[in-house]
């Protein structure tokens, strides 16, 4: 019987394996960013512990960063604490940091892959849910907590139990105004927030594959939002021509070697998952949410739903402490909510195929009156491409704040966010009560449909626009 | 990491499902460089009507006095989703919680709380039904946990019991530490860095 992708992995990582034990995998990229790290490093310090690969060790300032300029006076005291204590870890250890200063600094998701520090077949954690981004070259890569980024600063592996498979296909083609974020939420809709718990997830069909690289992180990355620790695509040529040149992918005298090696990497035709889930692309229209959990989605032409129509007691009382938090009345049409804040960026959407998305549909508009609408660049390096095709420009033009790179409303722990009340827009990953501020409210859409709703000052269809 | 091999405590019941890590502990906690005093901040946004946390939200079951010592905590599925915040299994514990009890939890966290010596049993949806009967019904019922049985206990009798990876079992058990658990396998990973440096030298 044939092996999985993951099972492939999973097998060339394999540092030690008995009965009755965890097992132990090798790390080959480790990412780290300022918020879960600090009590790592302190406990090396207090066992007298090294860093075994700084080679393989990645750092860089993102949750708490200010966006508003490059200039630390913005931050408050604890979160620039916190970002010292990452220098001050990173230099007594060794490891390389992309500070904030630094012109490729960004959010850790956004600036492994365009790096080339992100590569298939790796395994590569990160104190941080949405490393599942990094799937998307075909590499097994998931979130851990500080216990284990430790675990993996002194040792380069992590104990593990080998998880179950599950394969989701998409099939078919999707339709006008229906992006990757419309897929994974209309994905995370069908098969709920807890559907893949226990399962590494592997993304194929025809409409994944047509995916850019972009749009196949997007996917990936909101796999935790489905409860899977791991969301993977096998790499293919759209895989191969994004990493070529790539600062820190395979050189010239190992390209071709690293390349006959990656074309392994995926499942065997007779690879047996644990569990199948099909979706016919056609049946996706665009989606946004409208509860406090990504799973409380519907599409944008429908209606926000009465908590009687959910069988499930369990989902029945979800429901109405939502609409109690969000403040919507069942049977309103998500076209005609209001909205107050629109947030485009993110490790889930602040790429540049993002922002270009964005910045087609404001080209020409202005953001409604009552709206304020931030466009955040993932990375130093996305900002700067957006800016030399005039993207920064178009976005100014329509009432935008273009921002400098950051985590920022994604989760608010810097200084941009929504206050109690307020409604936004968000191209990020989670709605859950408080994400975004205290009492605030959010919506999770594409980029599109984002855009869309800053120039209307609503929820807007984004296929009657296009 | 503090052995456990058995418990008993008043039970908490907060129903809901998919209580996320920033409902345990909201992004603004997590600025600290230490690993102490997040327990102060549990269920921060539930628990006070203020920002400062001088007013405690009378509605919310925490804070009533039948369970303010509570040490096990009853929940509904999907426990602890969202980010990977060990923050949130430090808050918890740190408040005093050793057990929480529901019928799923989210995968990083289950891990998590592992490393911090907190047991999470899965019950089936009925059994944690029932638990929410007793503990709703009566004030300031005690239950135990009995991992060595894997099962838990009521004073009316009732056994539940609970699953648990043996290696984990083991782990919490004995208060293992991990890292000094895998040092014992350094020349498997110095062996494993060798071939990998020959094999695919890119990596």
């Amino acid at each position: 019987m044939g092996t999985t992708l993951y099972e492939k992995i999973w097998n060339s990582h394999l540092v030690h394996a008995e009965n009755g034990q965890a097992s132990l995998i090798y790390v080959d990229r480790h990412l780290m960013h300022e918020v879960t790290s600090p009590q790592a490093f302190e406990a090396l310090r207090l066992k007298g512990r090294q860093v075994r690969s700084r080679a393989r060790t990645f750092a860089v300032m993102d949750h708490n960063v200010p966006t508003r300029a490059k200039d630390l006076s913005f931050a408050d005291a604890i979160s620039r604490t916190q970002m010292e204590a990452l220098a001050k870890n990173c230099h007594d250890f060794g490891v390389k940091l992309f500070d904030f200063m630094h012109p490729d600094q960004g959010v850790i998701h956004i600036i492994g892959p365009e790096l080339g520090i992100t590569l298939p077949g790796m395994v590569i954690v990160c104190g941080d849910s949405h490393t599942a981004t990094h799937g998307a070259f075909g590499s097994l890569a998931f979130g851990i907590g500080t216990s284990e980024v430790e675990h993996v600063l002194a040792t380069q592996t992590l104990q593990q139990n080998k998880s179950k498979t599950m394969r989701i296909t998409v099939d078919g083609k999707i339709s006008k105004g229906v992006t990757a974020k419309d897929i994974i939420l209309y994905i995370i809709g069908k098969i709920g927030t807890d559907g893949a718990t226990g399962y590494i997830v592997e993304y194929d069909g025809s409409a994944i594959r047509h995916l850019s690289m972009e749009g196949r992180m997007t996917i990936c990355n909101m796999s935790i939002e489905a409860g899977a620790r791991a969301g993977m695509i096998a790499p293919d040529e759209t895989t191969f021509n994004y990493l070529k040149g790539k600062d820190f992918a395979p050189t010239e005298s190992h390209w071709d070697s690293a390349l006959a090696s990656w074309k392994t990497l995926k499942s065997d035709l007779d690879a047996k998952f644990d569990k199948t889930v099909n979706i016919d692309a056609t049946d996706i229209r665009p989606q946004i949410t409208w509860g406090t959990s990504p799973e409380q989605v519907v599409a944008i032409d429908a209606s926000v739903p009465d908590p009687k129509e959910f069988s499930d007691p369990v989902k029945q009382e979800a429901a109405k402490k939502a609409l109690a938090y969000t403040g919507l009345v069942p049977g309103t049409p998500m076209t005609s909510i209001k909205i107050d804040i629109v947030f485009i960026g993110s490790c889930t959407n602040g790429r540049i195929e993002d922002l270009r998305a964005a910045a087609s549909i404001v080209k020409n508009q202005k953001v409604a009156k009552h709206v304020q609408a931030l466009a955040v660049p993932g990375s130093g390096r996305v900002k700067r491409q957006a800016e030399q095709e005039g993207l920064d420009k178009i976005f100014k033009d329509a009432g935008f704040e273009w921002r400098e790179p950051g985590c920022s409303m994604c989760l608010a722990m810097n200084e941009d966010r929504a206050a109690p009340g307020q409604r936004c827009i968000s191209t990020s990953n989670r709605n859950f009560e408080g994400r975004q501020g205290k009492d605030s409210r959010s919506h999770l859409a594409s980029p599109e449909m984002a855009a869309i709703a800053a120039i209307k000052g609503h929820v807007a269809d984004i296929r009657e626009y296009l | 990491m503090e052995p456990f091999s058995l418990h008993t405590g008043i039970v908490v019941p907060i129903d809901r499902a998919n209580i996320d890590t920033d409902a345990i502990i909201p992004k603004q906690f997590l600025k600290k460089v230490n690993r102490t005093g997040f327990g102060k901040h549990l269920f921060h946004d539930w628990r006070y009507t203020d920002e400062d946390e001088h007013n405690e939200n009378p509605d919310f079951i925490l804070n009533k006095s039948t369970y303010q010592n509570a040490t096990i905590l009853l929940a509904r599925d999907n426990f602890g989703c969202g980010s990977s915040r060990e923050h949130a299994p430090w808050a918890l514990a740190d408040f005093g919680f050793k057990v929480i009890i529901a019928p799923s939890f989210a995968d990083i966290f289950y891990n998590n709380c592992l490393r911090n010596g907190l047991l999470l049993v899965k019950l089936t949806s009925e059994e944690v039904d029932d638990l929410f009967l007793l503990a709703l019904q009566a004030s300031g019922v005690k239950i135990t946990a009995d991992l060595n049985r894997q099962k838990i206990l009521t004073p009316r009798g009732q056994e539940y019991s609970f699953p648990i990876d043996p290696f984990a079992k083991e782990c919490l058990i004995k208060g293992l530490d991990a890292i000094g658990w895998t040092e014992q396998f350094i020349a498997k990973i110095d062996l494993f860095e060798k071939n990998l440096k020959q094999e695919k030298p890119w990596i």
